[in-house]
């Protein structure tokens, strides 16, 4: 039920934001097309319960962890930029194995996502029972999986870990 | 050998750059649009960018090449569309904007399956 | 004030593109190249569409930049991801400069 409820803001609001400068038919229009969508796909749209828990905790650590992942991006900009325009290509590429220690779906994807947009490091498969991430990395620094995994996962895996778990 | 291919390039870009700076270029532009010169350059820009991608596609050396860049020309086309509603005053353009990125995901995942080899269905 | 930050933007996020298409070009191996231009074009178009937003202000099309710039940042490292595993999977080899390959040496393993 309140994955129901869930799915029929977040519709609503996105159907208000495409709909800009708000109307009254638009907007009666929006209820019923995001009810027809909750009437389809209602039951897939999976809720965390832990969310629901500590609200304003997860929103402030969210808070801080929005800025963290927009400087890290900018960072691997430069880094690849600096990378591709050397004359003699300063890259030492492989496939190394990181462990982490965190367990939920969301967690893993949001943990995934923030490494592919990080210098240099790129994910390219996940182990789910043994805990490990297979990543890409384009200057490697450590092959053992105790430093590798202190130099990626160390930076986002305690705030996630705070606000997913 | 690399240094003159690093060189010829740079050579290359240098020249498409000035002749991307002193060209005159009106066109496709709203009559009230102030910094008509400076998006003029910038869509010639992003169609050299484009047609460095159009470069790998053509000559990648495995499939895997052709849907990387077909990918990366989709992503950078929403940015055309982007660039094309400020100049052009028309707000339609951002809405192919926001369906072109959508539908390069689904296709994107659906070419990485194939890549991998499985049935569609699983 | 607003329209010269949006054009500052604009210009960088050009930058950022054109970087990305000369990694496309440059780089030995599809997952170099995966690496270099998901990250370059991403944060480039990125920053044009929030420079059109800047520009153009509260109006329909720059809410519509918005929603973009959010699916675009939600949707490209997935396909990024989806498409390095489809194509090691497939039996592309890597580089033949590169360190190690972990992961080629578990799925020996397993098999």
């Amino acid at each position: 039920m309140r994955s129901k409820v869930l799915l029929f803001l977040v519709s609503y609001l996105s159907w208000c934001l495409l709909t800009w400068v708000p109307d009254w038919q638009h907007l009666v229009v929006g209820i019923f097309v995001s009810a027809f969508v909750v009437f389809i796909i209602g039951d897939l749209f999976i809720s965390g319960k832990h969310l629901s828990r500590y609200p304003i905790r997860c929103w402030y650590f969210a808070a801080c962890y929005v800025p963290v992942l927009i400087w890290e991006c900018i960072k691997a900009n430069f880094d690849v930029a600096y990378r591709v325009i050397h004359p003699r290509l300063p890259i030492k590429p492989g496939i190394v194995r990181v462990k982490t220690t965190l367990k939920t779906d969301t967690a893993l994807t949001f943990l995934a996502n923030s490494i592919t947009l990080t210098p240099g490091t790129m994910s390219v498969d996940i182990d789910r029972e043994k805990g490990v991430l297979y990543i890409h990395w384009i200057n490697i620094q450590a092959t053992d999986i105790e430093g590798a995994t202190k130099t990626i996962v160390k930076r986002f895996e305690e705030i996630l870990g705070k606000i997913f778990e | 050998m690399k240094m003159a291919r690093w060189i010829l390039g740079t050579v290359i870009l240098a020249g498409i750059g000035v002749w991307i700076i002193f060209r005159p270029i009106p066109f496709l532009f709203h009559h009230n649009l102030p910094n008509v010169g400076f998006f003029g350059r910038t869509l010639f820009i992003l169609i050299v960018a484009c047609f460095m991608c159009l470069y790998r596609i053509a000559k990648g050396p495995t499939s895997a090449d052709r849907i990387v860049s077909t990918d990366i020309l989709g992503i950078m086309l929403v940015g055309l569309c982007s660039i094309l509603t400020v100049t052009t005053h028309r707000s339609w353009y951002i809405d192919i904007g926001i369906a072109w990125a959508l539908q390069s995901f689904i296709s994107t995942l659906a070419l990485a399956k194939f890549l991998e080899g499985k049935d569609f269905d699983e | 004030m607003n329209e010269i930050i949006g054009l500052i933007l604009i210009s960088v996020g050009l930058a950022f593109d054109l970087l990305g298409c000369l990694g496309l070009i440059r780089l030995p191996d599809v997952y170099n190249r995966l690496q270099a231009a998901t990250k370059c074009v991403t944060l480039g178009t990125c920053s044009i569409l929030f420079g059109t937003f800047l520009v153009v202000g509260v109006t329909t099309p720059g809410i519509k930049a918005l929603l973009c710039l959010f699916f675009l940042v939600l949707t490209t490292p997935v396909s990024a991801h989806a498409l390095a595993r489809g194509a090691h999977r497939s039996g592309i080899k890597l580089w033949e400069g590169s360190v190690v390959d972990q992961y080629a040496e578990d799925k020996e393993g397993e098999a």
